[in-house]
């Protein structure tokens, strides 16, 4: 049976470069190419460990890339993945996998609700706070329901780029809703911060989750919990609690940290590192399916 | 200096909302905004303590929505300005449109003093809003007074009407605030104002000190009511300017009498400096932390002043009120071991 998938990265900056080294690490994938719109930085670290590269953005991709690219990651902006390379990947039978806020596909947490989303031709990766987030959500959420839950999301000001500078309503917007979505909260809410801090901080994120049914006993959620993190940290492995599960009242509360794997980059961009994680998670479920239907064939 | 005008904004019922842990009703911010207007003050600020969207099991929830509170304030004020405030990360566009359709007709932006880039998109909407819309720094004895000008500058150019520096942790001294004053009203084309608290007793002093170095807008409430120790008492502010020779728009002993009719009564604590409020000021945390570490102390059987120096210590800025449980929680494992 054929090894790998072919994918590609369409965006060479901070993203695109760290997905690039994850994907590097991969079992089931095999970047294929690197797309860009201009000679940058990451075109010319792509190029430098032997991924063929375009600068003409998803255009490129379709041009000259592989016709055998199956999965492609879009670490551009919302924008481009509404105007450009969401429809583009459609009419080309890519299944794209957005790290943009565009969101034209269902929000994907892979730890909740991957398994329903394999014949999905487009997922969106929600946000950095919702995947450190939503799991939590859902754990409680699954055992005894939620009617509110709110997260606060503190990264380090060095690991917050321009994109996210520019919109912070995208991400407590975003955050919020797939808080309700995915995470399973009649009502959510998201709060972000950015800590200025030197060294920088790592990400950490509180989660509270107002329940429905209090007479589930706290065992049963704190295990819940303890469950998830352990299925989430086979993704992020720097992803720890550093307050398990506290209830009082109907209130459950959970800090978690998120230490990043310093692929390109530094460890305390948690944040970045546990998006693009879940993104590369997501990919290898879809080329995991892919193989074993091509070899069945 | 004699009769330079000086612009009073109230922020009773926003910054004294942590005070009374964002319990007000409409009848009260009908009752205190009515009394403000009449008595000139020129512009009054309202929405839950952390902004738009505050209320929050971080920060409190409100008793009653700021937006209902809004339409209550705004049927009474004839002449005020009405102000929210925005802390991008916490409040939205969304939100400011619904307060824009409650009565509010400035909106102060605020953002930790080195991060003044995430207010651009708040800024940009509020003036295509039709709103005045203010550059507002929090925490600003974190920033030397050239990094605080730099963040000024970027909040000058997305449009803002005037830069707001805040001593959020009631930290600064009087010298401190004349350096940050003077150079950001050196580098800026806009007018400058100043937003006191009082965790070392310096909210007066270091207000007049803002005014002296060409600070034009000043924050108080009344009774001093806020975060911390609370801010600058305003209806001692007005006296204190009058007898400087300051020109103000707001009447003296109308101030008085609001804060006698309608504060006094619905304070939850006497707005002094306890031990708690002068560790924040001591140790450089942020104001509105206080009563959540009142809150956490009693969970965890810790001393309030050991969780104010560790959070001091970690660098934690505005709005990161789940940190206090962090800390709780690791200095009683520590305890514990």
């Amino acid at each position: 049976m054929a090894e790998r998938i072919k994918v590609a990265i369409i965006g060479p900056g901070n993203i695109g470069s760290d997905l690039m080294y994850k994907i590097f690490r991969s079992k089931h994938l095999e970047l294929a190419m690197m797309c860009g719109i201009a000679e940058s930085e990451g075109i010319k670290r792509a190029r430098s460990k032997g991924i063929p590269t375009t600068i003409e953005g998803v255009d490129g991709l379709i041009k000259d890339g592989d016709p055998d690219i199956k999965i492609v990651f879009d670490a551009t902006s919302a924008a481009a993945h509404l105007k450009f390379n969401g429809p583009k990947l459609k009419e080309h039978n890519k299944i794209a996998i957005d790290l943009t806020p565009a969101a034209i596909g269902p929000y994907c947490v892979p730890v909740v609700n991957l398994k329903d989303l394999e014949e999905a031709p487009n997922i969106n990766m929600v946000t950095c706070g919702g995947q450190a987030t939503i799991p939590i959500v859902y754990a409680v959420s699954r055992v005894a329901g939620a009617e509110y839950a709110e997260i606060i999301s503190c990264i380090s000001s060095k690991s917050a780029g321009p994109g996210t500078r520019a919109n912070m309503d995208e991400f407590t917007e975003t955050t919020a809703k797939a808080i309700e979505v995915v995470g399973g909260a009649d009502k959510g809410k998201a709060i972000i911060i950015l800590n200025p801090a030197e060294p920088p901080l790592m990400m950490t994120d509180t989660i509270h989750v107002k329940v429905k049914d209090t007479s589930v006993p706290f065992e049963t959620i704190r295990d819940s919990v303890e469950e998830m993190v352990k299925e989430l940290q086979q993704y992020v492995p720097g992803y720890i609690l550093r307050v398990p599960p506290v209830m009082e009242g109907d209130k459950v509360t959970v800090i978690a940290q998120v230490e990043g794997q310093a692929d390109f980059l530094p460890a305390y961009s948690g944040n970045l590192d546990i998006i693009n994680s879940a993104a590369i998670a997501a990919a290898e479920k879809f080329a995991e399916k892919m193989l074993k239907e091509g070899s069945n064939a | 200096m004699a009769n330079k005008k000086v612009t009073i904004v109230d922020t009773t019922l926003r910054d004294g909302s942590h005070a009374i842990r964002h319990s007000y009703t409409e009848e009260q911010v009908a009752a205190i905004a009515g009394g403000l207007d009449a008595a000139g003050v020129d512009i009054i600020e309202l929405t839950h303590g952390d902004g738009l969207g505050g209320s929050s099991y971080n920060y409190g929830f409100s008793k009653v929505s700021e937006f209902d509170l809004l339409t209550a304030a705004s049927a009474k004020i004839k002449n005020a300005k009405l102000a929210v405030l925005l802390l991008p990360g916490i409040g939205t566009i969304a939100d400011l449109k619904q307060a824009q359709k409650c009565g509010a007709t400035a909106v102060r932006v605020a953002t930790h003093v080195t991060e003044a880039d995430v207010s651009a998109q708040h800024i940009y909407a509020a003036k295509d809003l039709g709103m005045m819309a203010v550059g507002f720094l929090m925490m600003t004895h974190m920033a030397s007074p050239e990094r605080i000008v730099e963040e000024a500058l970027k909040m000058e150019s997305y449009g803002a009407d005037y830069i707001n520096l805040a001593d959020s942790a009631g930290y600064l001294l009087p010298a401190d605030v004349k350096a940050r004053i003077e150079a950001v009203k050196n580098a800026v084309k806009i007018p400058v104002g100043f937003h006191a608290h009082n965790n070392l007793g310096l909210a007066i002093a270091n207000s007049l000190a803002a005014i002296e170095s060409g600070a034009s807008y000043i924050d108080g409430t009344l009774r001093g009511l806020g975060a911390g120790a609370g801010n600058a008492q305003i209806e001692v502010l007005s006296g204190v300017l009058k007898r400087s020779g300051y020109e103000i728009g707001a009447d003296f002993y109308q101030l008085m009498d609001i804060a006698q009719e309608h504060i006094d009564d619905i304070m939850l604590r006497p707005q002094t400096i306890d031990n708690g409020s002068l560790m924040l000021g001591y140790a450089g945390v942020y104001s509105s932390f206080l009563l959540h570490v009142y809150d956490a102390v009693k969970t965890y059987e810790l001393d309030p002043r050991d969780i104010m120096v560790e959070l001091g210590k970690r660098g934690m800025v505005g709005g990161q009120e789940d940190m206090i449980i962090d800390v709780a929680y690791q200095l009683k494992q520590n305890l514990e071991k």
